[in-house]
C-alpha cells in the first residue's frame, strides 16, 4: 500500500464513521421533538421504496417497462403476494422462482 | 413470520411473537432476518473485487477499504475515481456525499438506543448499511419490549460484515477464476426481499403517499450522481408523508369540529 492509499482508506474510513457514529451518539442523548419523531417513520419505507424501485424498472441503466424486464415483472407479482400474504419469505421464495422461470423464457 | 403472527386478529399489524427475548436468540434472529439481504450483496461484494483489482488497487488497499470503510457504493465509486486518477480529496468528499443518507439512518435508529452504552453505539454506528437499518427498524419497532433488541441489531451487522470481508477475499484470491456473478440474478434477491419488507407496512394514507413521492421521485433523480438520488428520493418520500398526515389529522380534526 501506498501512503496516498493509507491516506485514500483513511480519509474514506473518517468521512464514513462520521456520517454514521457521531449522529447516533449526539441524537441518542437528547428527546427529538415531536414532529421529528414523526417523520422518522417514513424514512424506512421512502428508503425501501426508492431502492425498489429504479431496481425494477431500471435494472440496466435505462427506463425499461416491458414483458421482457424480469425485474420489472417479477417485482410486481412479487408485490401482490406480499400484500395478498404479508408473509416475508414465501415472498421472497416465490418472488425467486418466478424471476428465474421468466428470465429463463425472455 | 410465526404462526401467532398469521393468526393476530389484525391483520397487517406485525405481532412479533418470540417469545424468546434472551441475547443469544435476539443474536441469531437478526442474523436470519438478514440473510436474504446478504445473498443480494454476495455478487456486488464479488464485483467489488474484481473492480477494485482491475482499477490498479492493491490487494491490501481494497482488503482494507472492505474492513475499514465498509460502505458498499463508495467503495465502487472511490475504485472508479482511483482508477481515473482522481485527487485524494475528491475521493473523500465523494465518499462523504456518496454515505451522506447513512446520518438519516442514525438519526432514525438513535431513539431506540437511548439505554445503550458508547460502545455499543461505536460498534453498531461503524457496521451501519442500508440493509441493516432496514432490516433493525422493523425490530426496533415492533410492539413488543425485549430488552435485547440491539442484540438482533448486532446479528444484522455481523452477518453483513463478515459476507463483505469474505466476498472481498474470494474475488481478491481467486481472481478471475470465479465467474462473474453479475448475471446470476442474485441481485434480484435484495429487491424481493425489500418488496416483501414494504408492502406490509403500507398501512395508513399517508404512508402510500410517502412511497408513492419516493418511487416517483427515484425514477425522476436517477441520474443524480453519487447516491444522492436515493437520498433526495426518500427526503421526498419523508415531506410528502409528512404533508399527508397534516392535511389527514386536519380533516378528522375538521370533521370533529363540525360534529
Amino acid at each position: 500500500m501506498s501512503t496516498y492509499e493509507i491516506l485514500m482508506v483513511a480519509g474514506m474510513m473518517a468521512v464514513t464513521f462520521g456520517v454514521r457514529y457521531p449522529v447516533l451518539a449526539l441524537v441518542s442523548r437528547v428527546h427529538l421533538p415531536e414532529p421529528v419523531m414523526a417523520a422518522l417513520k417514513f424514512i424506512p419505507p421512502a428508503v425501501l421504496t426508492a431502492i425498489i424501485v429504479p431496481a425494477m424498472v431500471m435494472p440496466a441503466g435505462q427506463i425499461d417497462i416491458s414483458l421482457t424486464n424480469a425485474y420489472l415483472v417479477a417485482g410486481i407479482i412479487s408485490a401482490v403476494i406480499a400484500w395478498r400474504t404479508r408473509n416475508l419469505l414465501a415472498t421472497i421464495v416465490l418472488g425467486m422462482v418466478i424471476f428465474l422461470i421468466w428470465r429463463w423464457f425472455f | 413470520m410465526t404462526k401467532q403472527a398469521v393468526l393476530s386478529p389484525q391483520p397487517g399489524v406485525q405481532t412479533v411473537a418470540r417469545h424468546d427475548t434472551s441475547r443469544s436468540a435476539e443474536f441469531w434472529a437478526g442474523v436470519r432476518a438478514t440473510i436474504p439481504l446478504v445473498v443480494g450483496a454476495i455478487p456486488f461484494g464479488i464485483i467489488f473485487g474484481a473492480v477494485a483489482v482491475s482499477s490498479g488497487l492493491g490487494a491490501g488497499t481494497a482488503a482494507a477499504m472492505s474492513a475499514f470503510v465498509f460502505a458498499g457504493s463508495s467503495q465502487f465509486i472511490a475504485a472508479g475515481l482511483y482508477a481515473s486518477g482522481a485527487g485524494l480529496m475528491i475521493i473523500i468528499l465523494t465518499t462523504f456525499i456518496v454515505n451522506l443518507r447513512h446520518s438519516l439512518y442514525s438519526v432514525s435508529l438513535a431513539p431506540y438506543m437511548r439505554h445503550l452504552p458508547h460502545r455499543w453505539l461505536l460498534i453498531l454506528g461503524f457496521t451501519l448499511t442500508d440493509e441493516t437499518f432496514l432490516v433493525v427498524s422493523q425490530r426496533y419497532t415492533a410492539p413488543d419490549a425485549s430488552p435485547n433488541k440491539h442484540w438482533f441489531h448486532f446479528g444484522s451487522a455481523a452477518i453483513m460484515y463478515t459476507n463483505w470481508q469474505l466476498c472481498t477475499w474470494i474475488r481478491i484470491l481467486a481472481g478471475s477464476a470465479v465467474a462473474n456473478p453479475e448475471n446470476w440474478g442474485l441481485d434480484f434477491a435484495l429487491v424481493v426481499t425489500f418488496i416483501g419488507m414494504l408492502m406490509p407496512g403500507i398501512r395508513s394514507r399517508p404512508i402510500l403517499v410517502s412511497v408513492l413521492a419516493a418511487g416517483i421521485a427515484s425514477l425522476v433523480l436517477a441520474g443524480l450522481p453519487n447516491r444522492l438520488g436515493l437520498l433526495a428520493a426518500t427526503l421526498a418520500g419523508v415531506v410528502f408523508g409528512l404533508i399527508a398526515e397534516i392535511l389527514k389529522n386536519r380533516h378528522i380534526a375538521g370533521n370533529r369540529a363540525d360534529a
